[in-house]
């Protein structure tokens, strides 16, 4: 009975908000200029992740959903609904069913939803065509050794090129897999050793000495590896690097005095990193992780209403505030929003057959896997 | 360190503080009462609130909700026999059968009690175990770990006692069911017959439910009367629980310190402990005969380990960034959330935060298990209602638990599919118990034996602490024998010639001989469908099959060598209760989840339970709003079929 009334009275309330709003919208509506959209932004939003709670791409969601829901026109309601299964493959393929065009359906994906897609994978029912992207943010990673390869990253680098060394992954098409591709190119003999459940579980392995070589994202190195770098216990070897706006790798802004994967490459060859190899190593990478998440649309959705969800986070994003509470959470990159995301995002899902098959060779005489 | 103590101490204790850890003890004790929820529910009904929060604050939420689920999902374990989460699948073996005796009050009592003391010696553990955690954890290499899971395995042969081949056989078929889904080491897909739903293998939850929940269900529809099979003595037994669990004390230190310590190696945590500890306790028992059949060791073992190692599973979390539970998995996304990043920076700049996470542990046990005491007399009288007022409403409930798994409704067919299994074994009586185990550890087994030989090599296996794991391993197994051998001739001498002569002959009945052809008759298809994976990818599967065929042959050679007495056992209405539940499943899909377990229980009610129309459908109108319930708070899409969406959008 109290809680009725109490309810009622919240409604009340609300109502009286609610109207004090409108006026006051329709006041600020006779002044402000007109940005006024044809099509309204949805009340409610259903932001599909394909991944379960807790998981890196959900909280990568949970951060952003109320930044954007604050800055939407209306704040509308963003509902985060967890689809797991088949490392993404499930949610984003319902997704591709049952999503509706009217801007009230996101999607956000991952590298794991990327690669599948990129590797034409049988169970994959999703394209990536379909969708448009609104935001997405990018990501970087290092590759780190045992002291006892080498105390420098010269040292480590030539023992590495001359015996076998292990390195803990998930699996043959995870999100290692570019850092499979350049190391095979510098011409290490990486024997990979898959089942991992995670990337902190192939840190472990190397922090138990089981594994030579390891790699971890830009947040997990930076909490994780650093100490251990303090410590004499690990060596950094190179980044990959990060795409700058034309599409080319530079030095990743998170480490900026350590070489790129290209930069090494260069030194040891002479020559600039080329070929089916470095195609696929480029397109991998790139949507791995320079466009690592991303919050998608279905490609019908009205052109006035993506623009306004890009325009509204090119918004949030130039503020202090979210510069501030994104350090912690995605380290310090920019999102990429808008067409310039999308022409990455074609640029890194158009792989030709001939790397394709390349890559196909490659994973089986390697790493014994299929594709 | 004093002034660190202290201001967590003082943390602790702020009004903000403990306000939250209530709501999210309350919260959690939800969320645990209902099967299938469990922690990641539970998590994900607290994330949405979470960014923004005052760290602390926040952390106290997260962990009263982390540390009260291994303590509520108790209440369907004992009471419904029902596997609430993966932490209490040995519970509900001795648990329930209490329930069935009419102990239902004293299990839960004593199950609530020894929850409560073991978590708070897994946070006292913890409190000097995290400074010096880092090296003892990472001493643990992928060979040690393959060896707890074999630890695990080996329980397989305490827990069958006198059908050792049928128990291994169970085993066998368990290992290859959890082989369904990508191989670890080649990321292959096996045995997943052109069934998507396949490709990630069986969800643990729908397994411990269709293997112990439905064959319970069935079973005691077919008996009819209450759950309580004896008249139920609940403030009695409410005491004596209480007081077993002052006799048992020494179990539940062991079982607690077992519990934290095995919860903080990463990667095993919750699914080998509870195993562990049930064997610890039937193997340190003099008298086992009990044990399965409702012995309340069997309650209290299990139960002061579970939250010891929800205590022990935040080591690897906290320090490491690998969580060793699912739960433990939520609650690093809402330390990431929060904007603490886990690693060496919990121990050498957040401490404070640490201890503060683990004495609200602490304190969240105290407050979660003596709430849920205070709630173990008046919900205990569940069991003396008959059950057929409420089956339907425990069908519904173990459906939508099942469903909680992925959400599609494979998993409800899954549900049938291994309830059909778990009905066979419990009328012949082969062990239930083997079979999860087989299936839970199967992933660990391999991945992290496939793991040491490419770290390793060879040298996998001579490091001593493997060695030591192994002899643990023997001693399990063989103690247990040659103390029993020496007991039998010490009785033989006493007694007389006449008692040696007892071994009673083996068992046979109709089932047993279906099983016999169903077993062999899965060992050839899957045989046939890993035949063309790689060597490293299907020696698991590979294995797995040669495990279930041998024990079928040896049990069918052991019936032809000594003559078996033949028995019978009952399967006509079991069978008919079956088809009963696909038809559910059906009319589900059909007309609409809500829709189909509304009226399914609107005419059980009226029909099989013969309640008065209006009692039936109110409880039948508590269903809809359950289910709608869930839908909203947990943004979830059931089937939809015809119907409901017409009715509820």
């Amino acid at each position: 009975m109290i809680q009725k009334t109490a309810v009622s009275h919240l409604s009340l309330g609300r109502l009286k908000n609610a109207a004090l709003l409108g006026i006051a919208i329709t006041g600020l509506g006779l002044t402000s200029s007109v940005q006024a959209q044809d099509v309204e932004v949805p009340g409610n939003i259903k932001w599909t992740i394909p991944f379960g709670v807790g998981g890196g791409t959900d909280v990568w969601a949970r951060f952003f959903s109320p930044w954007l829901s604050k800055s939407l026109p209306g704040e509308p309601t963003i509902m985060i609904d967890n689809v797991p299964g088949g490392g993404s493959i499930n949610g984003a393929n319902l997704f591709a069913v049952r999503a509706k065009s009217d801007g009230s359906d996101w999607l956000g994906t991952s590298a794991s939803t990327q690669y599948p897609a990129m590797l034409n994978d049988p169970r994959v029912r999703y394209d990536y065509s379909d969708w448009t992207p609104i935001l997405a943010t990018p990501t970087g990673g290092v590759v780190y050794a045992q002291p006892s390869l080498g105390e420098t990253a010269d040292k480590a680098l030539d023992a590495l090129l001359q015996q076998p060394v292990k390195l803990a992954a998930q699996n043959p098409t995870g999100l290692e897999l570019p850092v499979l591709i350049a190391l095979d190119m510098l011409g290490a003999d990486v024997q990979a050793v898959f089942g991992m459940r995670s990337r902190g579980e192939g840190r472990l392995a190397f922090e138990r000495g089981e594994a030579d070589i390891d790699f971890q994202t830009t947040s997990a190195y930076l909490s994780n590896v650093e100490p251990l770098v303090d410590a004499g216990k690990a060596v950094p070897l190179f980044s990959l690097g990060a795409l700058n706006d034309e599409g080319k790798i530079v030095r990743d802004p998170a480490f900026p005095e350590l070489p790129t994967f290209n930069e090494v490459y260069q030194a040891r060859h002479g020559e600039a990193p080329s070929g089916n190899a470095y195609e696929a190593f480029r397109k991998f990478f790139a949507s791995g992780y320079s466009l690592q998440k991303l919050i998608m649309v279905p490609k019908d959705t009205p052109q006035a209403l993506i623009d306004t969800y890009r325009q509204t986070a090119r918004d949030f994003v130039g503020t202090e505030a979210f510069k501030e509470a994104a350090a912690a959470q995605l380290g310090p990159y920019t999102p990429v929003i808008g067409d310039a995301a999308q022409r990455h995002l074609d640029d890194a899902m158009s792989i030709d057959d001939a790397t394709r098959d390349w890559l196909a060779d490659w994973l089986e005489s390697e790493h014994g896997a299929k594709i | 360190m004093l002034d660190i103590f202290l201001s967590s101490l003082g943390q602790l204790f702020t009004f903000s503080h403990l306000l939250f850890m209530v709501l999210g003890v309350l919260v959690g004790l939800v969320v645990g009462i209902i099967p299938g929820l469990g922690g990641i529910a539970g998590m994900s009904l607290l994330l949405p609130f979470l960014y923004g929060m005052e760290p602390t604050v926040a952390l106290g939420m997260l962990m009263g909700l982390v540390a009260v689920i291994p303590t509520g999902d108790t209440f369907a374990s004992v009471l419904l026999g029902i596997p609430g989460s993966s932490a209490s699948q040995a519970t509900v073996i001795d648990g329930f059968s209490l329930a069935k005796r009419g102990q239902a009050a004293r299990a839960l009592s004593s199950a609530f009690l020894s929850s409560m003391i073991g978590g708070l010696i897994g946070a006292i553990v913890l409190t000097g175990f995290i400074l010096i955690a880092r090296p003892l954890v990472l001493s643990f290499s992928s060979s040690e770990l393959f060896m707890l899971t074999l630890l695990g395995l080996s329980m397989v042969a305490v827990l069958s006692g006198r059908d050792l081949f049928k128990g291994l056989a169970a085993c066998g078929l368990g290992l290859l069911v959890g082989a369904i889904g990508m191989a670890p080491a080649t990321g292959e897909f096996r045995m997943n017959f052109g069934l998507g739903y396949l490709y990630d293998g069986l969800p643990l939850v729908v397994v411990g439910l269709g293997i112990f929940a439905l064959p319970e269900i069935v079973d005691l529809l077919v008996k009819r009367g209450a759950i309580a099979e004896e008249p139920c003595k609940l403030g009695e037994g409410w005491r004596q629980g209480i007081r077993d669990v002052r006799e048992q004390r020494g179990l539940v230190a062991r079982c607690a310190a077992i519990g934290s310590l095995i919860g903080t190696i990463p990667g095993l945590a919750g699914s080998v402990v509870d195993w562990l500890t049930y064997g610890h306790a039937v193997q340190s028992a003099k008298d086992k005969s009990q044990f399965g059949k409702g012995d309340i060791r069997g309650v209290i073992a299990p139960e002061s380990a579970n939250n010891a190692c929800a205590c022990g599973a935040m080591v690897p979390t906290l320090l490491f960034g690998v969580p060793g539970s699912g739960t433990a998995a939520v609650f690093l996304g809402g330390l990431l959330l929060l904007g603490l990043q886990p690693g060496v920076g919990m121990i050498e700049t957040h401490l404070d935060l640490t201890y503060t996470i683990i004495w609200s542990l602490a304190l969240a046990n105290i407050l979660g298990a003596a709430l849920c005491l205070v709630l173990a007399r008046p919900v205990a009288s569940l069991t003396r209602v008959p059950f057929a007022t409420l089956a339907p409403l425990i069908t519904v409930l173990i459906m939508f638990a099942a469903f909680q798994a992925t959400r599609s409704t494979g998993d409800l067919l899954a549900l049938g599919a291994v309830g059909i299994l778990g009905v066979l074994f419990k009328q012949a009586n082969w062990s239930r118990p083997a079979f999860l185990i087989g299936f839970v550890l199967a992933p660990g087994a391999e991945g992290y034996f496939y793991q040491a030989v490419q770290f390793q090599g060879t040298d996998a296996f001579m490091r001593p602490g493997v060695l030591i794991i192994g002899a643990l391993i023997l001693a399990a197994m063989f103690i247990p024998m040659i103390t029993a051998a020496w007991r039998k001739r010490r009785e033989a001498v006493s007694v007389g010639a006449a008692a040696t002569q007892k071994a009673e002959p083996p068992t046979l009945g109709v089932i047993d001989v279906v099983l016999f052809a169903a077993l062999l008759g899965t060992a050839v298809v899957a045989w046939v469908d890993v035949a063309d994976l790689t060597l490293i990818g299907g020696i698991m599967p590979r294995l797995a099959i040669v495990i279930l065929a041998l024990s079928c042959l040896a049990e069918i050679i052991r019936c032809v060598i000594r003559r078996p007495r033949w028995e019978h056992q009952a399967i006509g209405l079991q069978g008919l209760w079956l088809v009963g539940f696909f038809a559910l499943i059906g009319a589900m899909l059909l007309l609409g989840f809500i829709t189909a377990a509304t009226l399914f229980c609107l005419v059980f009610l009226l029909a099989i339970a013969r309640l008065k129309p209006w009692v039936a459908a109110v409880m039948a109108l508590g269903v809809t709003v359950f289910l709608v319930g869930m839908a909203e708070f947990l943004t979830l899409t059931y089937p939809s079929g015809l119907i409901d969406p017409w009715l509820f959008g």
